[in-house]
């Protein structure tokens, strides 16, 4: 039987550079950067005193939760994942559930790496004091990992799986091909999926003891995230969500729903941390096995892909990173997609970056550009050898891409692939 | 502290746990939390937390499992009152 037809019908985003989709697509298409100088990182003796977080006032949170979900909440990761699912769930045109049935044909899969590490360093603290019996009851639901899926799960009533996945740096990714997988089989009509990431010291003090986040830019943050550019030296930590509501053809032309693009299809594996992979490197071949399963599975020729939007986390990786690309869909020079890296405008969201940098992939397709990678003009040597200049724009250019993929790869040598569309009847 | 001042403490302790408001506007001292007010019971013992710091005294678990109405967290309240 053939797989059923599988699209996107809503768009949430909590980005450093936006906080809902319409302010995302302008800062993206503008290069508006939302990486800036963060005054605690300083004070805690941080190299890297820089990231990219999302920006509101407290108030605005009492429009997605109510008073007693608000209650001892200190779980970032849950405020942008609950903020960007809703945002997503009403886009998509979808009510919200006051019946006591559960939804049985819609589910959430929503990843994330670590969730809550506010709210445990709190418990931690009391624990340590040997008052257990004053943690209050939401301690569990805030640093449990699936508590982003329980929450939204429960807020729209869902009835299908209701799961979080989590895959590093390529659970954003991840989440959108499972959401695809299990609707394209039939398991389910619409899916909320997508991913978020905290945001604090406590998330990216770790990276900052790895020494791989650039400490030169402290003073001047918006050029500190430097995909693909001969200067890059680390990535900028980021945070926050993205999240797709995700349907059946069949289920958003029922609801005459606003189609946003079609998936094709995908492909998630694992270099086994072998032949180059380690924990925090990716092996190539399953780099390259991973874009060329997703090419196949899509039914589409590479020569197709007409834009890529990488992982691309300015490291020295990116120059591997393109070589994969050039290899997998046998392009090179001239004839390379054009790609970007949303990184150098929000830095590296971690588990977020997937679904946050699919949301900006899907607006290209929906809004007709390519954003511009800012920080690129000198391009990395090994890079301009393998792909012409003008396929790395550093300013964002009007061009209908028809197909465009998008990559992750994360810590544990794991890669996600999905290959998307411009929505055709 | 009398009763009246007692119940009107408690009252706006549990205010913001309550699901049902209708049963906050009929509050007696029969009022049972889960029943009439549909605080969810694991919301119970963030109650117990904010009547401890408002009355600065200790709810042990014994006693804990006895408030389940506005009667008896009252008789459990004066009691560890009476008692500092």
């Amino acid at each position: 039987m053939k797989n059923r037809r599988v699209v996107i019908t809503g768009l949430g985003v909590v980005a450093p550079n936006g906080m809902n989709v319409s302010e995302f697509s302008i800062a993206i298409q503008k290069g508006e950067s939302g990486v800036r100088f963060i005054e605690q990182l300083k004070e805690l003796n941080f190299s890297c005193q820089i990231a990219g977080i999302p920006i509101y006032n407290s108030d605005y949170l009492n429009n997605y939760f109510n008073s007693i979900q608000l209650l001892g909440l200190k779980a970032t990761g849950m405020e942008y994942g609950v903020i960007a699912g809703l945002d997503a769930w009403k886009d998509a045109g979808l009510p919200m559930s006051e019946t006591d049935t559960p939804l049985w044909d819609i589910g959430v899969i929503f990843g994330t790496g670590i969730m809550g590490v506010d709210k445990f360093r709190e418990a931690i603290y009391k624990v340590d004091e040997g008052n257990v019996r004053r943690l209050g009851s939401t301690t569990v639901i805030q640093t449990m990992a699936s508590g982003i899926s329980a929450f939204l799960g429960g807020i729209l009533g869902c009835g299908n799986m209701v799961t979080t996945n989590s895959s590093a740096c390529s659970t954003g990714t991840e989440a959108i091909l499972m959401a695809y997988e299990r609707i394209a089989a039939g398991n389910a009509e619409i899916i909320l999926a997508g991913s978020t990431n905290d945001s604090g010291p406590y998330i990216w003090g770790g990276f900052d003891a790895m020494r791989i986040l650039p400490h030169k830019y402290n003073d001047n943050p918006a050029e500190a995230s430097r995909p693909m550019s001969a200067t890059a030296n680390g990535f900028v930590p980021g945070s926050g969500a993205g999240a797709l509501v995700i349907e059946s053809l069949e289920s958003a032309k029922k609801r005459g729903a606003t189609i946003y693009a079609e998936i094709l299809g995908g492909h998630v594996n694992s270099g086994g941390q072998r032949n180059g992979g380690s924990m925090t490197a990716p092996n190539s071949e399953a780099v390259k096995q991973c874009i060329r399963k997703a090419v196949a599975a899509s039914g589409i020729h590479a020569d197709e892909i007409d834009a890529i939007n990488g992982h691309l986390t300015a490291t020295s990786k990116d120059s591997t990173e393109i070589q994969n690309w050039c290899e997998a869909l046998g392009r090179r020079g001239v004839d390379f997609p054009y790609i970007n890296s949303l990184k150098s405008l929000v830095g590296h969201c971690l588990a977020a970056s997937g679904s946050i940098e699919s949301v900006a992939t899907i607006l290209q397709l929906k809004e007709n550009f390519i954003f511009g990678n800012i920080n690129c003009e000198d391009l990395h040597p090994e890079i301009a050898s393998l792909i012409s200049r003008e396929r790395v724009p550093v300013k964002t250019i009007d061009f209908s891409p028809e197909i465009i993929a998008k990559a992750s790869f994360g810590f544990g040598d794991v890669n996600a692939c999905v290959i998307f569309k411009k929505y055709k009847t | 502290m009398t009763e009246k001042e007692l119940l009107s403490k408690l009252k706006t302790i549990i205010t913001p746990y309550v699901q049902n408001q209708e049963g906050l506007i009929k509050l007696t001292e029969d009022t049972d939390f889960i029943k009439d007010l549909e605080i969810n019971s694991a919301n119970l013992v963030d109650v117990i937390l904010d009547v401890e710091d408002e009355f600065d005294i200790e709810i042990d678990n014994d006693a804990m499992e006895k408030m389940l109405t506005v009667k008896a967290s009252i008789e459990v309240i004066a009691d560890k009152l009476a008692a500092k």
